[in-house]
């Protein structure tokens, strides 16, 4: 049973699969995920495999702030991936919303939302960066099993209310 | 075939035994091969055996509205039948077969993509429905040609037993039906021009998309037995009559690797197909070989 265990951990390291989730980017980290797919970087060599369905995958990418449209469809993305499972935040967005702060219609970071695992920042991070990333996630995967962190507390519009009272002048 | 031999086969050689490490690692020589052609290093050895391992540990997330066990039918069906199919493939010298084993294992290759059409349409997802009915489609287009090579090639030989078909010397005629077959393996196995059923990115996963954990993993697995099986059928075809036992299982594997090898060369040199344009390819262009091929078949059996 030992071994099987052993075994289990060094396959999900060795093949973590992806899905990739927009939520809300510029497409500039998009880019930058697909350019670590392609021959220049391959990511492929890592075993990631990026995948259709977000019931396929490992590990969830997702890049941009978080606007106020995708913060439902992420919760549900989030849950359609079966355990276990990490998230990468790729680039400045979806860590700190970046330019976007204060924005009303971005109700970001991604951690106000969904447990975050790796945060690989830059705007975009280069695609050596999204691969470190990865990995990072794959170790994470292999060591945690089947126990999921859990969700964050969710935000009331209390909270909301003062943060953004406390920036206003 | 007694029971003993009928079993050994299924279970050790050419089945279960030999076919697991075999889907494996075709499944690895068709990735790795893409890979090194579009200028990759491609994934590592053993990769596919490490992504099933991994699928078995993985949780599914529940499906709302979905006939549960009739989810988890559909794959274990698709991966037994295919792994019946490569039991049958006559690989060894002398290894037994039955009268009509061919018909078997034509209608056991089948059962998968059977599988595969059921699977979509009852995980009531949009997309398994537009995968399923692509695969319906694609499955009614280059089934005709497929049948239809394997029947000129029976009846220019006068036998359904594979074994003897096996044995016996190739004609010019067998050569056009294996062509004929040749052309239709990557409609069969969803390789590029024709990968219009799971079209990844396209339509997410088609039909697999609401499947998840160890039911993806056994849906992996029926996919290579299918290659070994599809690919072993050609090989058994096309390989010299052996009567060294290691020999032959050598030639097989051989040739089996050959054709993964060329599968995947035309996989990465053409980008897929709209499926009017498939349905056009086998009804159009590749009919006329095989109606050529059945025509000269039955001809030369009236005249012998």
């Amino acid at each position: 049973m030992k071994l099987w265990d052993k075994l289990m951990c060094y396959s999900r390291r060795r093949s973590p699969w992806l899905f990739h989730m927009n939520a809300g980017s510029c497409n500039g980290c998009d880019i930058e995920i697909i350019a670590s797919l392609t021959p220049r970087y391959d990511a492929e060599q890592l075993g990631v495999r990026l995948e259709g369905s977000p019931r396929h995958a490992d590990i969830l990418c997702v890049t941009g702030p978080v606007t106020h449209n995708c913060v439902k469809a992420i919760k549900t993305v989030y849950s359609q991936v079966g355990g276990p499972k990490a998230v990468v935040a790729i680039g400045s967005c979806p860590a700190s919303t970046n330019v976007f702060i204060d924005s009303r219609t971005v109700d970001g970071p991604l951690d106000r939302h969904i447990p975050v695992d790796v945060y690989v920042p830059g705007c975009p991070p280069r695609p050596d960066a999204i691969l470190q990333g990865i990995a990072k996630a794959a170790d994470i995967l292999a060591k945690r099993g089947n126990n999921n962190p859990p969700m964050p507390e969710p935000v009331t519009e209390a909270t909301t209310e003062s943060t953004t009272a406390e920036v206003q002048p | 075939m007694n029971f003993t031999t009928a079993l050994a086969r299924l279970l050790v050689f050419p089945g279960l035994l030999f076919a697991l490490p075999a889907a494996w690692f075709f499944l690895w020589v068709e990735r790795k091969a893409v890979a090194l052609m579009q200028g990759r290093v491609g994934p590592p050895f053993m990769q596919p055996f490490f992504d099933f391992i991994k699928l078995l540990g993985k949780t599914t997330p529940p499906r709302k509205g979905v006939a549960d066990l009739l989810m988890r039918a559909w794959p274990l069906l698709a991966a037994a039948s295919a792994a019946g199919a490569v039991g049958l493939l006559p690989v060894l010298p002398m290894s037994g077969g039955f009268e009509g084993d061919l018909i078997l294992l034509l209608a056991l290759l089948e059962v998968p993509s059977m599988c595969i059409i059921a699977a979509g349409f009852s995980s009531r997802s949009l997309f398994g429905a537009i995968g399923s009915a692509r695969e319906a489609v694609l499955s009614v287009s280059y089934n005709i040609v497929f049948l239809m090579a394997i029947v000129s090639i029976a009846a220019s030989q006068h036998t359904f037993r594979l074994e003897a078909l096996a044995q016996l010397p190739a004609s010019p005629l067998r050569w056009l039906g294996i062509l004929a077959l040749l052309v239709c393996l990557p409609a069969k196995l969803h390789l590029n021009p024709f990968s219009l059923p799971n079209a990844e990115q396209e339509i997410y996963s088609g039909p697999m998309t609401e499947y998840a954990g160890p039911e993806l993993a056994l849906w992996e697995l029926s996919h290579g037995l299918e290659w070994v099986a599809a690919t072993g059928l050609v090989a058994t075809l096309v390989a010299p009559h052996l009567t060294l036992w290691w020999l032959a299982a050598v030639v097989f594997v051989a040739i089996c690797f050959a054709i993964v090898l060329l599968l995947s060369v035309v996989a990465t040199a053409t980008a897929r197909l709209a499926i009017d344009s498939t349905v056009r390819f086998y009804w159009q262009c590749t009919l006329i070989f095989v109606v050529l091929a059945i025509s000269s078949a039955l001809f030369t059996r009236l005249r012998s």
